[in-house]
């Protein structure tokens, strides 16, 4: 069995008197595409956000290659090789689409001084190309990002995660608002990476056609809890999966 | 002892008037993001507008009726239509820092047409002072108190009883979600910046016969409502009042015991810490926070 | 091909300015030569607020306060004796210093609170500059130091020293043109339109802050330490909030986020009161009107109407161009930028 990168223990988290996420435990592995789905609210989002550091988990440890990183800042997770898209748009809108994909890379090369004075983009600008050459995005390069289509700009969000060669990325609801057209592109780019380069995925999703393509593995949240972990088709046997699609 | 008590009392007053004129700054920020700079002007007005009706000997009550009714018109709707909701959907800065283009206009207006130096202003209430647990207080001083505070009791009644209160109170939480209501969030709108309007008049009324009426009256006084409003809590009514008499409190005691020459500061930091460690402000709850 | 033409046009108006500015003082007599100068200095303080605040998304109500710092570090430094350069270089350390700890308020608050920060912190310097006399000299202000000597050339006369602060603007204008371009830059802008998002790609947004904060207040202490030796005598007066607020004024009206917003705000903020001198006490009256309507019809400030209508010339030349491509095409079903 391949070797696990991430542990999430016992993670728990309470807003004020309500708890989003209830004690939740699953392990990532290296190169897996792991599918984390559940009904709305369920605290999937939360759950993203406790790992990557967006939020400090109230309780329990998130665990990278062996080493505690529980609460650490989401930009020190990032320079650890985890990445992650947001579930609503988030790309520059200012920035043209090549400056978008710089950034998400610059600051994983050299130091703050570096930065200041060499060069401008870092030594990133051919690997930026790639990137937009790999995702289709070519007659877009130097395009405003606010001025993509949803789509296209969906598109960028995730070329950004994958700018840093991450290990791991942590992807919410990557289908989310995308055309059959696009989400068909999408899913065969993310395909492509992780075989080419062995990233790991962590997917939110509510699309099941598209988790249950695309994932080797499924975690199953109900009421912040994880209720189910299996293959696809194990997972959508499950009486209490079943139960807790229809109870909602 | 009488001396405190004398300082106490006399913050009150002071508090009182930085309470109404924080309560409108409130107002203007919760229903249109509007972060009013012009705001001490805004109270430096209405006594002028007065004045102006005296001139033309017009007698005292119709002469305050008449800076009552052009300060709604002017500093309520004119404010609204001209400078406010052209600018609303552009961010709260550009706004922010049209008003203090305003603070400049109102201010060098006044003092180009009507007078550089400081004028009287008729007093409303008897001189004299009355005996207060042993200190000597000006009839003036608590009749600021009891009028500013009348005035904030019957703001609050309004918006908590009727009807057309609640509406307003719903358009400044969440003036989505009060259009979906159905409730005419426009008019409401409106209905703010005209009660913003009637507390600076009120305040220019009750503040003018102490400190005279000029063009540069409303620099500090704008500050303070500043200050009072955030270390109330911004997003509150009853946190501008608290502020308000708080700051009062703390200004004349700093002007007590503070060397004069940083007794200014004393209310400064009183804001940063507020600012840095209880940014809702001492009376306010906190907003939700989303990610 | 299509960005040479844009390139060639800006290089172009940038020589034809730089032209303007070395040859009209030379006909206006000393009290206009004054003006330009004033115009040079608050350009480069209004730049660096203009980097805080345009490119990083910093509020900050007291870039007057540097300005204020930088004047007093070089009025009281040169009149123990200090060569300019000394005084120079310790204002722009001074403010760099000051702003990166004034940015740590904003790690903690935004928006409307730390406009409210800065602008107590802006007072507050204020109250020092007047009131601590053993060093500022109080109200009665610090004069008898000289303008400085640059290569061997005496800066005395008022067009030798305006030529002086136009070589500092330059210096200054390069120095903000490098950090805007840089890496550094692109990450100032991560910042103010998404943070979380920016500290999501690994960009340390704590430390772009401080440096925001930094950067642009050590311009407007090297703003201030020219503006010392141009008036040649420091008080508390020039550096009250007014200036500060003044300051943001320009910074919005030019446009705030373009590069060349603050010399046009600046150029509006300092020119615009000297042309209107002939309507007496008015002056100032006209001047707020006139901020108020240019604000009011034109929000994003004079350089984000000019980019506005810049991107709609190019939209309706793009897709006339679409249209004709469409037209010789002329069959239907196959029109290819079908979104």
């Amino acid at each position: 069995m391949a070797k696990t990168i991430l542990e999430v223990r016992d993670v728990k988290k309470t807003f004020g008197g309500i708890t989003a996420v209830n004690g939740v435990s699953f392990d990532v592995r290296e190169g897996e595409i792991l599918g984390i789905i559940g009904p709305n609210g369920c605290g999937k989002s939360t759950l993203f956000n406790c790992i990557l550091g967006q939020l400090q988990p109230t309780d329990g440890r998130v665990v990278l290659d062996g080493e505690d990183v529980t609460g650490l800042r989401p930009s020190e997770m990032n320079r650890r090789g985890v990445s992650r898209t947001f579930q609503l748009l988030q790309v520059f809108p200012q920035l043209s689409v090549r400056e978008n994909l710089i950034l998400a890379g610059q600051e994983h090369r050299g130091t703050m001084l570096s930065r200041l004075f060499g060069l401008r983009d870092v030594g990133l600008a051919p690997d930026a190309d790639r990137m937009i050459a790999f995702f289709r995005l070519q007659h877009l390069a130097d395009e405003k990002a606010g001025g993509l289509s949803y789509g296209q700009q969906k598109l960028l969000d995730a070329a950004m995660a994958f700018m840093a060669g991450p290990r791991m990325v942590l992807l919410d609801e990557p289908a989310g608002g995308v055309n059959l057209t696009m989400l068909g592109h999408l899913e065969e780019r993310l395909r492509a990476i992780n075989a080419e380069q062995g990233a790991t995925f962590v997917v939110i999703e509510h699309n099941m056609d598209f988790v249950m393509r695309l994932c080797t593995r499924v975690v199953v949240l109900a009421e912040g809890r994880k209720i189910a972990e299996g293959t696809p088709t194990e997972v959508r046997a499950n009486p209490a999966v079943i139960e807790a699609y229809l109870g909602h | 002892m009488s001396n405190i008590v004398n300082l106490l009392l006399a913050g009150l007053a002071t508090g009182a008037i930085y309470a109404l004129v924080a309560i409108g700054f409130t107002l203007l920020w919760q229903t249109s993001q509007t972060i009013n700079f012009a705001q001490g002007e805004f109270v430096m007005l209405p006594a002028f507008f007065v004045l102006a009706a005296l001139n033309l000997k017009a007698p005292l009550w119709l002469a305050l009726l008449i800076g009552l009714g052009a300060s709604l018109l002017v500093l309520g709707a004119m404010f609204k239509l001209i400078i406010v909701d052209p600018m609303l959907r552009h961010g709260v800065l550009p706004l922010a820092i049209c008003t203090m283009a305003l603070s400049i206009f109102l201010k060098e207006g006044v003092k180009e047409s009507y007078s550089a130096e400081a004028s009287p202003f008729p007093s409303l209430f008897p001189s004299g002072n009355v005996s207060v647990l042993g200190a000597q207080i000006s009839i003036q001083s608590i009749s600021i108190f009891v009028f500013a505070l009348a005035a904030v009791y019957l703001l609050q009644a309004f918006l908590m009883r009727t009807s057309t209160g609640r509406q307003m109170q719903a358009t400044a939480q969440n003036p989505s979600v009060a259009k979906l209501l159905g409730i005419p969030v426009e008019r409401m709108i409106l209905y703010t910046f005209l009660i913003n309007a009637a507390l600076v008049a009120l305040a220019s009324f009750l503040v003018s016969p102490v400190y005279l009426a000029k063009f540069s009256a409303g620099e500090t006084l704008g500050l303070s409502a500043f200050i009072a409003a955030i270390v109330g809590g911004f997003n509150q009514i009853r946190g501008a009042i608290a502020g308000g008499l708080l700051l009062g409190v703390v200004d004349n005691f700093a002007a007590a015991y503070v060397s004069t020459q940083y007794r200014g500061a004393v209310p400064l930091f009183l804001l940063i810490a507020v600012i840095l460690f209880r940014p809702q402000g001492l009376f306010g709850r906190a907003e939700e926070r989303t990610v | 091909m299509m960005g040479a033409k844009p390139a060639l046009l800006r290089a172009g108006l940038l020589l034809l300015g730089l032209g303007l500015l070395i040859a009209v003082p030379i006909g206006l007599n000393r009290y206009g030569v004054y003006i330009m100068s004033l115009w040079a200095v608050m350009a480069i303080a209004a730049m660096g607020l203009n980097l805080t605040l345009g490119y990083a998304g910093q509020v900050s109500l007291a870039q007057g306060a540097f300005v204020g710092i930088g004047a007093y570090a070089v009025a009281i430094l040169m009149t123990h004796g200090m060569p300019f350069i000394v005084p120079l270089l310790v204002a722009v350390a001074l403010s760099f210093a000051i702003g990166w700890a004034l940015g740590y308020p904003a790690l903690r608050v935004q928006h409307h609170y730390l406009a409210f920060v800065t602008l107590a912190f802006s007072t507050l310097v204020y109250l020092i500059f007047r009131n601590e006399e053993w060093l500022t000299k109080g109200i009665y202000g610090i004069m008898g130091f000289q303008r400085p000597t640059v290569f061997g050339l005496s800066t005395r006369t008022p067009l030798a020293f305006y030529y002086f602060c136009l070589a500092m603007l330059a210096l200054a204008t390069a120095v903000m043109a490098w950090i805007v371009r840089s890496p550094w830059g692109r990450a100032f802008v991560a910042l103010r339109e998404n943070p979380i998002r920016a500290l999501s790609l690994g960009v340390d947004t704590r430390r772009y802050t401080l440096m925001a904060f930094a950067i642009g207040s050590a311009m407007g202490g090297f703003a201030g330490a020219l503006y010392a030796p141009l008036v040649e005598f420091v008080d508390p007066t020039p550096f009250t909030l007014a200036l500060s607020l003044n300051i943001l004024m320009m910074v919005i009206v030019g446009g705030s986020g373009f590069f060349f917003g603050p010399f046009l705000g600046a150029a509006i903020a300092v020119l615009l009161p000297e042309w209107l001198r002939f309507a007496q006490g008015w002056y100032l009256v006209i001047y707020a009107a006139f901020v108020m309507a240019l604000l009011v019809y034109t929000p994003t400030g004079l350089l984000g109407v000019a980019d506005r209508i810049m991107a709609n010339r190019r939209t309706r030349r793009a897709s006339a161009a679409r249209a004709a491509a469409a037209a010789a095409l002329d069959a239907p079903g196959l029109n290819p930028e079908k979104p």
